[in-house]
């Protein structure tokens, strides 16, 4: 029993952070149509400036987390501006192409600057973890699943409260529609990948911390980003946020009481339990096309 | 009369949205039939319907007896009722006779027992040959003959409609259902198009045809269904239909700018056809 | 010309090594290019012929060297309640053919699953397949010894009935090998393409609906292509577990595939030769680009080259190379389309 709770808030740990790169996914495949093979790439980016600012530049650890947030951001607007804008109007498939183009040369950019050797980045806080009963969980990821909680609202009241959001979710129903509507949708596209990859980057820059940072360390997030994404329906952003709690619960789970070698197995078995029983994602409105 | 084709009490709801209400239509064996109505009577969801593309949420089709309910397009295809699209009537990065071959499609099928293995080990050349020659035969038979080298997608718009039809006659259709095949067709493409449905018909093909070019839809049906928000409003032969209030209704009732289009329209299909 | 050029290109392949005089590290890079070809090859049938992008094609070559090298090594083990699966060696040439049923298998179970919806499902259901084979070889120890690999795995030999059995253990032996299966690879493409499953593939690429319309089933026609790639990818890893006679999780990493796409993309996909062409072009790069550059900057150019090539030459070099020679010359035979129905 104590072994469940511990595994539950675990859970909760990892799954904010999921539930970050799912969003920031989810939404880029929603309102843009491209499969975005460079998320993994902008995780491993944002853990890394999290490095360089925390190991490197000693700045406060509080200072570099908004820090790599940045980064990630400009580095998101910068990869649809350079590449994804001129392939305006190509379909899903060779955007796809081009981003997988640009996340292998990301990913081998951050392995030539920073070398293969793992890093760790020091935290603020207290070796000693928070005592709760039987229960014990450090500091740092009390933080980490704060803070990732903080940005998933923000990243709501962003979507649902202001103008930018209601011009995204006008782009998102019908683009064409938008357009015409008076929306600049060439804005929209970029606002869009940028704040997906902060999201992406942000995960990085909070999961750096509690592991290591290494250059391979995207390849997995990505496919488990995936995994989240098709179990929330392809677009859904409630759907991603939820589906990164559930993948947390399934491989803290599978780690705990099956096996720890595959724990990065159950995104998988996930992918292939929606696909048989219920292809269109969790929770897929009943009237959603596409 | 025998049915060929019988639509049972079908409806078709997109969420709160009624596509078809209740659609109820025999198609005899071997007639023209036209379906007709305004924009969003709920034409083309038929068709779909009748095609495998949507379920419908109430209802069935039976076509030679056979319930249409559960099986998907190809299957329905393979049992005799083919299609042409509206919009998209074409392979177009193939040429129109590679069109016509990937028509073809159903027929190799019923030549090698096994397709896939003859094709690996080379012995599919018999079968090819007759199914070259069937498609050469089809697209003189449509007029086409001439553009067979050509890229389907560098047609001119109403040849592309031919190359629709000609796929579909590939698939050795019982019946064909032609959405909308003479809009964007001057009105000599629609005339020779008209004898094209006639000789079709002639080869023992029923034919259902949705079309919103009412001087070709009067002159080449033999019956006519009248649909409007997704209900049968009216059917009988051509005649009847021209005079019936409640179509007049249904088409003039749509607002003044949409009637003096249509009278437009009329006018200069009038024209072309006289 | 169409015929003449892949014709061309087999001959001096064949003559390739006599001029290179048994240079055994350009006769090593030739070898796993021509591997990695036959992976573009199959990739392609998927990609350029159906319009479905594998994304986890290493997990079928991969699978294909395991089961290859496990089926000549033999293995000892325990399933579970007390049983043990033990196995004795058997000639490299039946894990060859058990690689092409096993990787087979797999590319099936994948199609039937990821089919059943259109979109990115296939891509990111190949993605995370591969991943899992992965974890699988890396931590099923008893079976592949996880990461200590794989090793003694026995060189591909080759056996006729009445005539005798030769073992191929020097490069120059792999390297025929590997033409032998890349062009019996070639001519099965080119086969499949021009026939009625070929046109299947096409239809259904270049217009779904209309090729429903016209009787030709989707799960299925894609599934088979997705079974037959699939199976040439584990025919490919068989290759090149027999050659480099050990193999470690490291098969299975990403940038190949990442790879053979660049390949296929490259050289044009939907085209015969281009998968070829492209294979050649960046599996023999490395080599030119070894001195000058660290790995992992070569691999920073080949992305940045993938995309360069999107933009510049969308279709592929084939394809473009093909329209340049068409409007120089007046006639304007479609070079290299993989269509002999168009052939009269």
């Amino acid at each position: 029993m104590d072994q469940l709770i511990q595994h539950l808030v675990n859970t909760l740990v990892l799954g904010g952070t999921y539930a970050l790169l799912g969003i920031g996914l989810t939404l880029i495949f929603g309102i843009m149509n491209v499969v975005n093979f460079t998320h993994g790439a902008l995780y491993t980016v944002g853990a890394y400036l999290m490095y360089l600012a925390v190991a490197a530049l000693g700045l406060n650890f509080f200072l570099a987390l908004p820090v790599a947030i940045l980064g990630g951001l400009l580095f998101g607007a910068a990869i649809e501006l350079l590449l994804l804008r001129p392939f305006r109007g190509s379909d899903i498939d060779t955007t796809m192409l081009v981003m997988i183009g640009a996340g292998i040369a990301l990913q081998s950019g951050t392995l030539w600057v920073f070398g293969g050797v793992a890093k760790a980045i020091p935290s603020p806080f207290p070796e000693a973890p928070l005592q709760l009963g039987p229960v014990s969980v450090s500091w740092l990821r009390l933080f980490v699943l704060g803070a990732a909680l903080g940005l998933i609202a923000v990243t709501y009241v962003m979507i649902n409260r202001t103008r930018l959001g209601l011009a995204m979710r006008a782009a998102f129903q019908d683009a064409d529609t938008a357009a015409l509507m008076g929306v600049n949708v060439r804005l929209i596209d970029t606002a869009t990948f940028a704040l997906g990859s902060s999201l992406a980057a942000a995960a990085g820059a909070l999961l750096g911390p509690v592991y290591v940072v290494f250059p391979q360390m995207g390849g997995l997030a990505e496919v488990k980003a995936f995994a989240i994404v098709i179990l929330g329906g392809l677009g859904n952003i409630t759907g991603a946020a939820i589906g990164g709690f559930i993948l947390a619960l399934a491989e803290e789970l599978g780690a705990g009481y099956v096996s720890s070698g595959y724990r990065d197995a159950m995104g998988f078995l996930i992918i292939i339990a929606v696909l048989l029983y219920r292809p269109t994602g969790l929770f897929a409105k009943a009237e959603r096309v596409g | 009369m025998s049915a060929i084709l019988s639509v049972d009490h079908v409806g078709v709801r997109f969420g709160g949205l009624v596509a078809i209400a209740d659609l109820h239509l025999d198609v005899a064996q071997g007639e023209i039939l036209s379906l007709i109505g305004p924009n969003g009577a709920g034409k083309t969801t038929a068709f779909n319907v009748m095609t495998g593309f949507l379920k419908p949420s109430q209802g069935d089709v039976r076509f030679r007896g056979t319930s249409l309910t559960g099986l998907s397009p190809h299957a329905i295809a393979r049992l005799g009722l083919a299609r042409t699209f509206q919009r998209t009537s074409v392979f177009p990065d193939d040429t129109v006779f590679d069109n016509v071959m990937i028509g073809l499609h159903g027929q190799g099928a019923q030549m090698a027992r096994a397709p896939l293995l003859a094709a690996l080990i080379g012995r599919a050349g018999a079968g090819e040959r007759q199914l070259r020659a069937r498609a050469e035969a089809l697209l003189d038979w449509v007029g086409l003959g001439a553009r067979a080298q050509e890229k389907a997608g560098a047609l001119a718009y109403g040849e592309q409609r031919l190359v629709g039809v000609a796929l579909a006659l590939a698939t050795e259709p019982a019946m064909l259902l032609l959405d909308e095949p003479v809009s964007g067709m001057n009105a000599s493409e629609t005339r020779v198009f008209v004898r094209l449905i006639r000789q079709i018909r002639e080869r023992g093909i029923t034919i259902l045809l949705v079309e919103h070019d009412m001087p070709m839809v009067m002159e080449v049906s033999d019956r006519i269904v009248v649909l409007n928000y997704g209900r049968l409003i009216a059917e009988g032969p051509p005649e009847a239909i021209r005079s019936d209030p409640a179509v007049i209704e249904a088409y003039l009732g749509q607002g003044s700018a949409a009637r003096r289009a249509a009278a437009e329209a009329q006018a200069t299909r009038e024209a072309a056809h006289a | 010309m169409r015929r003449l050029l892949p014709l061309a290109l087999l001959a001096s392949l064949l003559v390739l090594p006599l001029l290179l005089q048994a240079n055994p590290y350009l006769l090593n890079a030739l070898i796993i290019t021509g591997i990695l070809t036959i992976g573009a090859m199959s990739l392609n049938l998927l990609l350029g012929f159906t319009g479905q992008l594998s994304l986890g094609h290493i997990a079928f070559f991969g699978i294909g060297a395991y089961v290859s090298a496990l089926t000549s090594l033999g293995f000892d083990v325990e399933i579970g309640f007390g049983h043990r699966i033990v196995h004795e060696p058997w000639p490299p040439a039946a894990g060859f053919l058990l690689a092409i049923l096993a990787a087979g298998a797999c590319g099936y179970l994948i199609g039937r699953l990821s089919f059943r919806v259109r979109g990115a499902y296939f891509v990111i259901v190949t993605i995370s397949f591969a991943e899992v084979v992965r974890l699988v070889a890396l931590n099923w120890v008893e079976l592949t010894q996880g990461p200590l690999a794989l090793t003694g795995i026995p060189a591909m030999s080759v056996g006729v009935p009445g005539l005798g059995n030769w073992t191929l253990r020097t490069k120059l032996q792999n390297y025929y090998l590997v033409l032998a299966v890349g062009t019996l690879c070639y001519l099965l493409v080119a086969r499949l393409v021009g026939s009625r499953f070929g046109r299947a593939m096409r239809g259904l690429k270049e217009n779904e609906s209309l090729a429903l319309s016209v009787g030709i089933n989707a799960t299925r026609t894609l599934t088979i292509a997705a079974v037959i790639s699939a199976a040439m990818a584990g025919a490919a890893g068989s290759l090149y577990a027999h050659y480099l006679r050990i193999i470690d999780p490291d098969v299975f990493a990403f940038s190949t595939t990442v790879s053979m796409v660049i390949m296929v993309v490259a050289g044009g996909k939907g085209t015969l030769m281009g998968p070829v062409i492209g294979g050649l072009i960046f599996g023999l790069l490395p080599v030119a680009l070894r001195p000058v550059m660290a790995p992992e900057a070569q691999w920073i150019v080949y992305g940045i080259v993938l995309i360069v090539i999107l933009f510049v030459m969308p279709r592929g070099i084939v394809p473009g190379l093909s329209a340049l020679l068409a409007r120089r010359r007046p006639a304007p035979a479609p070079l290299l389309k993989p269509s002999p129905a168009v052939q009269r």
